[in-house]
């Protein structure tokens, strides 16, 4: 299976078995990606970051991901000190970054953007994530951290949180639903998972069950994928302030909790889930950040046909 | 009678005449061919015509026979038009539009934060698909947001 010069836009675009591959990938080149082992497989390599708006974490793991394989990064910079506020439009800017590097990853405010920019391209394009729509990335480290911490197959997963905007989610029920998993859905009625994306769920016979207390479904969980309730997506403080505090994790909600269970979250949280928590064997997402870090590490590598 | 609906739009010797457009969208019709006050041929049209069927609009093109991709966008608006291609006063060819299954710069996205609405040098770019639930459905193949209705409306 090759994935030499292959975009990463969305995850609508991988199989199971692709998938499969990619994080087959991430698990042999973890030691790497703690430090254990050198590589030089991106020797030669530049990686282009393109970040159009800022995320430090996920800009720095894919930095991260690249100087661990031996490779270099040309960074944008700030977009204020660009060619972008003299007016260029972001397909000149991805032609020409094109000729100084061999692999470009992109995050941009607009959606859409990434597949756009895969057209002009001549090196491969991975999305960083572009406006509301796809952050591939993110659900690759969450597919990565759930087969390492939990399984794939058939879980029993409950997805919290903001359910209407977030992103991850979005993506990963669609990537979770190629697994056969058992999707509960926990919210407030206003962030309510989009029916469409429930529409396609169904369609692929994936059990899901919708509930906004987690109290109901803490004991019947393996996966328990936490998000942050957006202050930034809500056009009305007021009602950011209804909805903030209605899902949280505490360590009274899990003395009931699956032994096994595991607690994932795409960070940054806010007061989702208690500090108390962090100590106990459930939590899970400052790990996940890190296995941003190989996942990242196997796209950059496939993508550059450096691993065939 | 037949007659006097006839001398409405006076018949002509070589073009194109798509008949049966739905009632009220003739002027939609043009946009989506892109015929503006700059396309030189002569246009004539009727809106609001009673035909076997109802009332119906007509566009007739004079001198010009538009290709069929171009002439099958008029089915996202008017799925029932047919497509007439006059040779020396007579129908040599007559077809209905079919939907196309992807159009191009035809419409535009909804999404207002689509990369397709913004200065880029890119067209919209929209797969069409057709169910009897939902009828007619654009989807965006850059943001992926889905048009299901008001497709006039958004004709670019």
């Amino acid at each position: 299976m090759s994935f030499k010069n292959r975009n990463v836009i969305s995850m609508k675009d991988f199989s199971r078995k692709e998938i499969n591959y990619i994080l087959d990938t991430a698990e042999k080149l973890e030691p790497v990606a703690r430090g254990k082992k050198r590589s030089r497989l991106l020797d030669g390599k530049i990686i282009a970051l393109l970040f159009f708006e800022p995320s430090t974490r996920t800009r720095l793991s894919f930095e991260s991901a690249a100087q661990r394989l031996g490779g270099q990064v040309l960074n944008l910079g700030s977009v204020e000190a660009s060619s972008v506020m003299k007016g260029e439009n972001l397909a000149d800017t991805i032609r020409v970054i094109s000729k100084y590097a061999d692999l470009i990853v992109l995050r941009h405010p607009l959606d859409g953007s990434a597949r756009m920019a895969a057209e002009f391209a001549s090196v491969p394009i991975i999305n960083g994530g572009d406006g509301s729509l796809h952050h591939p990335t993110q659900t690759f480290l969450d597919l990565y951290t759930i087969r390492r911490e939990s399984h794939l197959e058939g879980l029993k997963i409950a997805m919290a949180g903001d359910l209407k905007y977030g992103r991850t989610v979005h993506s990963l029920c669609h990537a979770l639903s190629l697994y056969g998993a058992e999707i509960t859905l926990v919210s407030p009625p206003e962030l309510r998972m989009p029916q469409e994306i429930i529409r396609d769920l169904q369609k692929n016979n994936i059990r899901i069950r919708e509930t906004d207390a987690l109290e109901e479904i803490i004991g019947d969980v393996e996966v328990l994928y936490m998000t942050r309730v957006q202050r930034e997506r809500f056009p009305d403080p007021e009602e950011y302030e209804k909805v903030k505090n209605k899902l949280k994790v505490t360590g009274d909600l899990l003395k009931n909790a699956d032994p096994s269970l595991k607690i994932l979250h795409p960070l940054p949280r806010v007061n989702e889930i208690s500090p108390e928590v962090d100590s106990t064997p459930y939590a899970c997402y400052f790990e996940q950040a890190f296995y941003g870090v190989p996942t990242r590490m196997a796209l950059l590598a496939l993508a550059t046909g450096v691993i065939e | 009678m037949k007659e006097k609906r006839d001398l409405k739009i006076q018949a002509i010797e070589n073009g194109t005449v798509i008949d049966h457009i739905k009632a009220g969208q003739a002027l939609n019709v043009l946009r989506i061919l892109g015929i503006s006050s700059a396309f030189r041929a002569t246009i004539s049209f009727v809106m609001n015509a009673p035909g076997a069927a109802g009332i119906k609009d007509v566009v007739k093109i004079e001198g010009k026979e538009l290709s069929v991709e171009e002439l099958n966008r008029i089915a996202l608006i008017s799925p029932k038009a047919t497509i007439n291609i006059i040779r020396d006063f007579k129908v040599v060819q007559k077809n209905k539009v079919v939907l196309p299954s992807y159009v191009e710069g035809v419409v535009r996205c909804i999404n207002p934060n689509c990369i397709s609405n913004s200065s880029e040098p890119i067209k919209s770019k929209f797969s069409v698909l057709q169910s009897e639930e939902e009828g007619v459905t654009l989807n965006c193949l850059y943001c992926e947001h889905v048009i299901s209705e008001n497709i006039a409306e958004n004709l670019l």
